[in-house]
This record gives C-alpha cells, structure tokens and sequence, in this order.
C-alpha cells in the first residue's frame, strides 16, 4: 500500500457538482462514496437552519409567543381561571362537591344565598322574596310560636315565594315552532346528527322561572334511580318523601308526595317531619335549585342520551351565566345569560370591605365579566407559572412555592413577597368552616373509654402533638390551631380565654393568648393513666397505632414528626399507611385507634360540626359520620336539644356545656382550621374568598386593557439564546465535516494504492 | 398470508380473555364494588343503601364470576365479569362509572389530542435517533463515540418529568418562546405541541441512541460490510446505504410495535401540559376508580399491541424477502 499524493484527489466541489447532476452519470464507486456524506450534512445544516428560522418567524409572528390564548381575546373582559379535576356532574341533584359547585352554581339558583361580602356569612333571599320563617304545628294542627320546643312540633312548615320576572337561560329544550310545540321534544337520530353540544341546536327558547319548577326538582331528588347523596338525609326530614321514594322505586310515578306542594305560581311548601332549622341552609344549596320539567324530557329523549347530551352535562338555569362551551377534559367556557334579571353589587359588606375597594362598584348592574374561561390544568407547576405570567387572573399557593410567595411582618400577619407586590399582586386570607382533627376510637380498649384514666391518656397525647408546631412546619402557618369542632365565623365559636381548651392549654394574660401546657404535665396525665414512663402497670411499652392515607413521599416527615412527638411521654406509635378504601372500611368497621380525618360544612351551623360526635351518629355502629363512635349520653342531651333551637344566648350556652364535655374527654384532638391563601391579580376586582357561596362570578370585574399592557410587558420572548445555540451547533458541525472529510481522503488514498499495488 | 394473519387474529381472542380476567382481577382485588359505589358517590351522607342503589343502576350487585343464584348459562352470563367484558369484544366500551359519559366518543375524542404529541414526538425522535446513532457509529472508538455513549446514558437516566418541568422553566418562563402549557385544535395547536414534542424528542433520544448505535455497530461488522468496503465504498456509503437498509428489521421490531400505541398517549406529558390525550384519559380513570374506563383502556391497548406485533411481522416481509410466513 502507498499512500497517494493529495493533489490526485477530486476536490469536493467537483464531486459536488457530479452529485447534482445525478450520480448515475458518474458510475466511478470511489466518487460515489466521497460525495454522499458531505452534500448530506450540508442538506442536514440547510434543514436544520430553515427549522429554526420557521420556528423563530412563527414566534416572531406571534406577538407575545407564550400567550396561550387566540389573540383576539386580548383586550375583551374575560376572566381566566383553572380547574384540576374533571367535573363529573353537573345535576344539582346529583353533584356534591365544591369543583362542581364552582360551575353550577353560576347557573342554577336555589331560593336563598350567602351575602357576598358579610361575614359571618350571611343568609339572603336570591330568587325568593325573602327568607322564609317557618311555620309549626304540633299533633292536632294548632300551630305553634317560633320558639316551640322541638319535641311539640310535630310539622314545620316552609313557604317560599319566588320573585316574577326571573326567566331561563335561552335553551333549546324551550324552543318551539310557530305552532307553539315544543321544537326538540321528538327528536329523531337524524334530528341530532353531528350534535355534541347544546350550542349545536339552531333554536332556543326561555320561559319564566316557576313555583312547580322547585317543587319537580325536590320530587327529582326522591328517585332513587337518580343517586341523589343527600336523599337519606331528606327523607329523614321532609314529609312523605320515603313513601315516595319507595314508590318511584317500583315504578309509580303518580304517588303521593304531601311534603312538597306548589301553593301558586310563585309560591311553594315543603314540610318537615319535625322542627329543624337548618333546613333553610339546605335552601342555599345547589340541591334544591328549579329544574324546568322541559329540560329533563328534552334530554330524557333516547337519541339525546346517545349523543351524550344529558341535564349532567349540560344545566338549565336562570343564573348570570349559561354554559357556552363543555369539553370537560380541556376547557368550560361560561358566558352571560342573555335573560338575566337585573341584579345590583351590594352596597354593605364587613369593617374593611370598602377600605379593600370591595364596595367601590356598589349597586353597579351586574354581571361585570361576559365570559368565563376555566382550562383544565392537572398540575400545580404550570398554572403557577401561568399565573405569574398573567394568564390566569388568580392561583392559589401551593406548599412548593409559599415561601416565595408570602411573607410573614413582625406581627406575624402574611404579607404577599416583593416579587409578588412587584407585579401588583394581591393576597387575601380566610379561614375555611372546615375542622380537621385526629380522632381516636372509643371503641378501642386501649384509647377509647370514659373512665378518668382514659381522659387523661388521651389529653395527654393531646397536648404532646403540639400542632401549633406541626402548622408551622407543613403548612407554612396555613392554620388556626382548633380548640373545639367549630370553626372561627361559625355561631358558637368563641376567641379568646372562654374558647380555649383549658385541658391542653393555659391562658397567658401578658400575651393575651393561649398557651400549651408543657410536656411534664402531659407526662404527669400519662402517669395518672396509668402509664407512667409510657408503660403500663407490668412494664410493657405503650403502643399505639396510626391509621392514615399518608402515601405521598412527603408524608414521612410527618409521621416522623408524630412519633417524635409521643415518643417524648414513651408512647411507641405505629403507622398503619393504607389506601383511601381501605382506610375507610378500617374506620366503618371501627378497627382502628387513632385516625386523622376532616370535615368541610354544608352550611355555617354549629349542628353541622357538633353532630359529628353525635352518639347516635356512630361511624361504626350505624354507618354515620361519628368516626370516633364518641357515645356520652350528657352530649347526646345536649345535641338534640341545641340542634333545634334558634341562634341564642341559650344555644351558646348548650354549645359551651358540649365543647367542655368534649374537651374532657378528648375524643379527638383538635388540631387545626385550615386558612386559604388566595392571590389575585390587580386587574381582577372585587374578589372575596367564599368558602359556602361559589355563586360569585357574576360579582368580579376585569381591567382588560390593565391586564394586557401587563402581559406584554411581562412576556416579551428572549430569543438570544436561540441564536447562540445555532452558532455553537455550527462551529460544532465544522470539526465532524474536517474529519469526515480526511477519513473519507484517506480510505480512498488507501483503497487507490490497493489498487495500484495490485495491478 | 391471509392465512398466517387470521390464525393470528384467532390466537388473540384468548390472549384478550385472559388480559380481562387479570385486570377484573386485579381491580376487584384493590377495590369491592362497594368500595367503588362509595368513592364515586363522595364522602358526606353516604348510605348502605345509597350503596347498594349505585350498584343496581351500575351493573354492579351482581356476583363477581359466579352466580350461583342463576340457573343454566346463567351462573356465568349473569356475573359482573361477563356482563362488563363480553361487550368490549365488540368494541363496546358503554358508559363511564362515575359520570356516565361513553367512553367511546372520549376516545375518539381524546385519541387526536395523543396523537398530535406522540405522532411527531414520534417521528421526529426515530429521525434524529437514527442520524445521531449513525454518525456516532460512523465515529465509533472514537472520543465522539465515547462521550456521546456517555451523554446518552446521562440523558436517559434522567426521569422525563425533569425534562418536562426544566423544559417549561426554560422555554415558556425564562425565555418565554412557548406557552407554558395548554392545548387547542386546529392551527393554534401547533404553538402548544412544540414545547412537548422537543422534550418529548430530548428525553428519548438517549435510550434511542444507545438502541440504534448498538443495531448499526453490529452490522458494520458484518461480513456483507467487509465486502463493500473491500470493494471501496467509502465509510459513509457503508453506514447509510448497506447498514441502515440491513439494519431495518431490528428497527422495525422496536417501531412498527410503537406505532399502534401512539394513540394511548403519555401519562405524564399529557398531565403535565394538560393536553387532553387518552393517558391523562386513563389516569383520571385509575384514580377515580372508574373500572369502565380502565377496563376499556386495558383491552384497547392490549388490542393496539397485538396488531403491532402483527403489523411488526408482516413489515418483516417487505424489509427482507427471504422471510415468508409457514
């Protein structure tokens, strides 16, 4: 082998120019093999510059390139926001759950509300006249005065008249022809070809709200078929309503239901088995919203539920807003109801409403926002980010982002960060009527009992889990430490040293708040238990085991936290981790001692809280909501006879009696009530966290062009980076081609000696 | 080959049985359909009876696989097991346990959302996979080769949701050239999917190279590659002509049994960017207990696999003619 003289070799332009000629022309192998790599990788760097440039004219063209919205929604009033879960139903005798409620209840319309602002919240009329006062009767049908004990009434009865003039959403199930029959009531599969929505009907029609209309929503309720959560409960109280069930149940349409009745056009009864005020809360809720007969048989039509077009998707309401568009797996998209009534902005809220701007647009025509705009955003990462870019109008806060988000003052009082106030954005807090507590069971031989030894166990482990600690540490301070089941801004709550727990804290009067009592006295109350040390009376450690759903890999630090904790008294805990199902039939079952659990209000009442530890509630027993199986037969007194009454110094005084029992006993640890963090843009007015009214869309108010000066202020795209990774993608390329381009040199310059050498 | 692909299609049915026994087994196992009627109708006030109720309205009193109430066929017609499976072989997947939606329709729905991710992701990543891995033969011993061999292995051994969360970081918030996340049809969907595809195409594209650099590596050694190069084809005409054509059948394998699994989606991209695709279809579904979606999306892959392995070898015919089915 030689190797041969550099000046033989075809230069690659030559070979270049034969290539795009066609290599069939130059049948030489040696110049077919030289001129295939390097045309390619110029084609390659060709193509890879045309990408990038096409990508970067489309970014260019774009304007503000990571704005996710069509540009032409720029400048309009359209409020942003996100859902995390699918909604799965939009009846509002089926649907039971705050996602859902966040939608419906822009639409449908039960008789009363939550006042927007006041707080403690407040019940007003919203379709009704007035709140209604209910009327009692005893046995015989002598009515009765308001303040009737609850064991004389034998009916109460509830009349509620609704306001003229409220019309429906324009809806196809109203459309009719010019001979006045009902357009889409005997639809044929052709009728609805290509149909997915409501929006695709051509035809709409509207008719005015009616009594019937609530009183066929209450029957509605009754079906079983239906699956409606809070049919037990109803049956329990209003009159005729499990006859009536039942009946429908066997198929009777055309039973008797004596507890609900249209009075007239725009009045309706419905009556109680028994005294109960909170049954008026119920009025508030989604549940007894009107349901316009018409809808149910436009959408009971076969081919309609073959499209999957069904009053579960897609509701009828008399609301500010109307569905526009459902693909519940992308996006809700809600605008405002044509046929809404005049409503006007409050004019009165809570001390420091007008202060924060919340009445500067009182008795203003509302709604303000003509469209809503809901994405289905799965992951907190993303819509945080979008957030801070102004795509969405509010977040909340996650764990992961608080501390760059909030700051604490001297005071202790959350501030938004610097790099939030920056961007002008607001924070507002409340807390939520939720209770979350750790519950023990006093089934449980070893935790549970009423004896004084079983107090004090249980207090003692009480005030070992310092929560005060536990909200600082996992949850950023989004917590107010509880004292008893009730929740601040619920009647019966009380501040200050009459609320406290005096079992688990002292009152300290040099800094007016309470105190936890130290860890020698919960080691002293161990003792007095009969475990001293931690073990009992033949030396054997004290264990205790934990049931809970903690799977998250966050979640070990907690049950770290909880150990240490009883471990200080000598209590050895173990942790049973488990699936929610099996969480849940662990505590059905009451095979459990010690579980951490929550409870959210239905609606701001003392009995919505205080029944949770009601004997005859007992989770286990009888299948309620007493995950304890608390049974004190002095609570349970007490319970029925404060359920009933009215919001007075008397009930408080029942409340104080059922809170010290509870406090003695100690059934649960109480531990917190969560606080929400709620962070809204400066464009976005008027906007009050509502933990019971979800209604409130109708309320906010966008600055349009506000927000889109700050968009684009906020997301002009940095494209340099860009530029400079093409660069290095070149210069990087040069030395491959070099290469390529010597190695293909020399197997040639070696193959041409071969044969060379071999001639 | 009719013959060779219906007696495949015959071999499938019971591949399909018993793919729906495992996932009813599995599923029952985890879950009682009490404890199902109990999550899908929520926490509050929720009854035995109510319970019960759910169950009848579902499809879901009856025995699980044996009735032993029922007469005749009856002991194994009128049992959940039958009753929820015997109609997928239909291509009936009925209605959602939890909102009653047909999943049909979300399927063909969905599917498109999967696709206009995974079909360029796809096709894209198997184009610069293949190029990469082949210059990085070209330069195989080489310190190219063995720093490339090294990034591929870091870069695969990195989870995808980095990927995702530093892609979003960088590209949609930091430098602010694409929407963070989000997804719309039509002409607008191209701004949201090439966020995903990129990383999508980066996240691979390690395992890919290791994959196909191996494939080439061994076909440069080939006798049939000594003699081309003996015959003075030059190393580049070696790579992309006779070893990317010999090559074709181990790609074809690891493609053509992809390519029908596109449409089930990713689970995390699509949760991540909040593409409304088949994965996040099917997690929702695992989470809210939904047996009908998950049973559905269980027999539906298992379907869209075995017509990959199907397709996979009837490609095999077309790549090498020497290949005939017996």
């Amino acid at each position: 082998m030689r190797r041969i003289n550099i000046e033989e070799v075809p230069l690659f332009t030559d070979t270049n120019i034969r290539c795009c000629h066609g290599l069939g022309a130059v049948r030489n192998r040696t110049y077919q093999g030289v001129c295939v790599s390097p045309i390619n990788f110029r084609a390659l760097l060709s193509s890879r510059c045309f990408i990038v440039l096409m990508v970067l004219a489309f970014f260019l063209s774009c304007g503000v390139p990571n704005n996710p919205y069509p540009k032409s929604e720029q400048d309009e009033e359209i409020y942003y926001s996100t859902f995390a879960e699918e909604p799965k139903h939009f009846d509002p005798a089926v649907s039971y759950s705050s996602d859902e409620y966040t939608f419906i209840q822009q639409i449908y319309e039960p008789p009363l509300r939550y006042h927007y602002l006041k707080r403690p919240y407040e019940l007003i009329p919203l379709t009704a006249e007035a709140v209604p006062q209910p009327r009692y009767y005893d046995t015989d049908g002598k009515q009765l005065s308001s303040d009737a004990a609850a064991a004389s009434v034998a009916r109460a009865v509830y009349e509620i008249r609704i306001r003229p003039g409220i019309m429906y959403q324009p809806h196809p199930c109203f459309a009719k022809t010019e001979s006045g029959v009902l357009r889409y009531h005997d639809l044929t599969k052709a009728d609805v070809k290509g149909f997915n929505e409501i929006k695709d009907f051509p035809m709409t029609g509207t008719r005015e709200l009616s009594a019937a209309d609530y009183v066929y929503q209450i029957k509605r309720m009754a079906d079983p078929r239906l699956g409606c959560p809070i049919l037990s409960t109803l049956k329990d109280y209003i009159l005729g309503m499990e006859a009536y069930s039942a009946a429908l149940a066997n198929g009777q349409e055309a039973a008797a239901f004596p507890g609900v009745a249209v009075v007239d056009r725009y009045t309706y009864r419905v009556i109680l088995k028994a005294k109960y005020p909170q049954f008026i809360y119920w009025l508030a809720m989604p549940f007894f919203s009107p349901m316009p007969k018409e809808a149910i048989d436009f959408y009971s039509q076969p081919v309609m539920k073959d499209r999957n077009i069904t009053i579960d998707r897609f509701p009828v309401g008399t609301g500010a807003y109307r569905i526009e568009t459902l693909l519940a797996h992308k996006e809700i998209v809600l605008v405002k109801n044509e046929n809404f009534r005049v409503e006007r902005y409050p004019s009165g809220g809570e001390p420091g409403d007008r202060e924060a701007g919340l009445l500067d647009d009182a008795w203003e025509t509302i709604p303000f926002i003509p469209k809503v705009v809901y994405k289905l955003e799965k992951e907190y990462i993303p819509r945080w980010n979008k957030f801070l870019q102004g795509y969405y109008d509010s977040s909340g806060i996650s764990s992961d982002t608080f501390d760059s988000a909030v700051t604490f003052n001297d005071t202790g009082d959350p501030r938004a960060s610097e790099a939030l106030k920056a961007k002008h954005i607001v924070l507002r807090t409340s807390v939520e009527p939720t209770t979350i507590y750790l519950a023990f069971n006093m089934l449980d031989d070893t935790v549970g009992g009423y004896t004084v030894e079983k107090q004090k166990l249980r207090q003692a482990i009480s005030i070992a889990l310092d929560y005060e600690e536990y909200i600082e540490i996992f949850l950023n301070g989004r917590g107010v430490t509880s004292h008893s089941p009730l929740p601040p801004g619920i009647f019966g709550y009380e501040a200050g040293e009459t609320g406290i727990n005096p079992y688990i804290y002292d009152w300290d009067a040099s800094t007016n708040r309470p105190v936890r009592k130290s860890i020698e006295a919960a080691r002293q109350l161990l003792a007095e238990a009969g475990y001293p040390g931690g073990q009992d009376s033949k030396g054997n450690p004290l264990i205790v085991s934990f049931d809970n759903t903690w799977n998250s890999a966050g979640a070990t630090s907690r049950l770290t936290w909880m150990r240490n904790k009883l471990e200080q008294l000598g209590i050895t805990m173990e942790s049973r981790t488990t699936d929610y199902n099996r969480f849940r039939d662990k505590v059905k079952n009451g095979n459990f001692q010690i579980i951490f659990w929550g409870w959210h209000a239905d609606y701001p009442d003392a009995e919505n809280f205080l029944f949770l530890l009601y004997g005859p509630n007992s989770k286990a027993l009888r299948d309620g909501e007493n995950a304890a199986n608390y049974d004190n037969p002095e609570y349970n007194r007490l319970f029925e006879t404060m359920k009933n009454m009215e919001n007075s110094p008397e009930r408080l005084t029942r409340i104080r009696e059922m809170n010290r029992l509870l406090q003695r006993d100690a059934p649960w640890v109480f531990v917190y009530h969560p606080v929400v963090f709620g962070l809204s843009h400066q464009w976005l007015k008027n906007s009050k966290p509502s933990a019971l009214g979800r209604g409130n869309f109708k309320y906010l108010r966008i600055d349009a062009s506000q927000r889109a000066e700050s968009r684009q202020a906020w997301n002009q795209p940095i494209v340099w980076p860009l530029w400079v990774c093409l660069g290095l993608l070149i210069l990087g390329t040069i030395p491959a081609a070099i290469t390529i381009w010597k190695r293909e040199r020399q197997a040639k310059q070696a193959h041409i000696a071969d044969e060379a050498s071999e001639n | 080959m009719l013959t060779y692909i219906i007696r495949r299609v015959l071999y499938a049915v019971p591949i399909l049985i018993g793919v729906n026994l495992i996932v009813f087994f599995l599923f029952f196992i985890v879950n009682s359909p009490d404890q199902m009627a109990r999550k899908i109708l929520g926490e509050k006030n929720i009854t035995q009876e109510d319970v019960d109720n759910w169950k009848i309205q579902n499809g879901y009193h009856l025995p699980l696989f044996f009735n032993t109430e029922a007469s005749g066929d009856g002991h194994f017609t009128e049992t959940i097991f039958f009753q929820k499976s015997a109609k997928l072989f239909l291509f009936d997947f009925g209605k959602s346990d939890t909102n009653n939606i047909d999943i049909t329709s979300q399927i063909s729905q969905r599917m498109w959302a999967s696709l206009a991710i995974a079909l360029p992701t796809f096709l894209v990543g198997l184009l610069v996979n293949i190029t990469v891995s082949m210059i990085v033969a070209y330069y195989r011993a080489t310190y190219v080769d063995f720093w490339s061999t090294i990034v591929a292995v870091m870069v695969m051994s990195i989870s995808q949701l980095f990927y995702i969360i530093g892609g979003q970081w960088l590209f949609g918030k930091m430098l602010r050239l694409s929407p963070i996340s989000g997804y719309d049809s039509g002409v607008d969907m191209l701004k949201f999917v090439i966020l995903p595809v990129v990383i999508g195409i980066i996240s691979g594209i390690g395992g890919g190279i290791r994959f196909y650099r191996t494939i080439f590596l061994e076909e440069v050694n080939r006798d049939y590659v000594r003699t081309a190069r003996a015959k003075g084809v030059s190393e580049a005409g070696v790579l992309f002509k006779h070893a990317l054509k010999n090559a074709m059948i181990p790609i074809l394998t690891n493609v053509v049994l992809a390519i029908p699994l596109l449409f089930m989606g990713s689970l995390v991209m699509e949760a991540f960017f909040a593409i409304p695709g088949l994965g996040s279809f099917t997690i929702e579904a695992i989470q809210a207990q939904d047996f009908a979606i998950v049973r559905s999306m269980v027999y539906l892959a298992s379907v869209l696999y075995i017509v990959g392995l199907l397709l996979t070898d009837i490609s095999y015919t077309l790549v090498d003619p020497r290949i005939r089915f017996g």
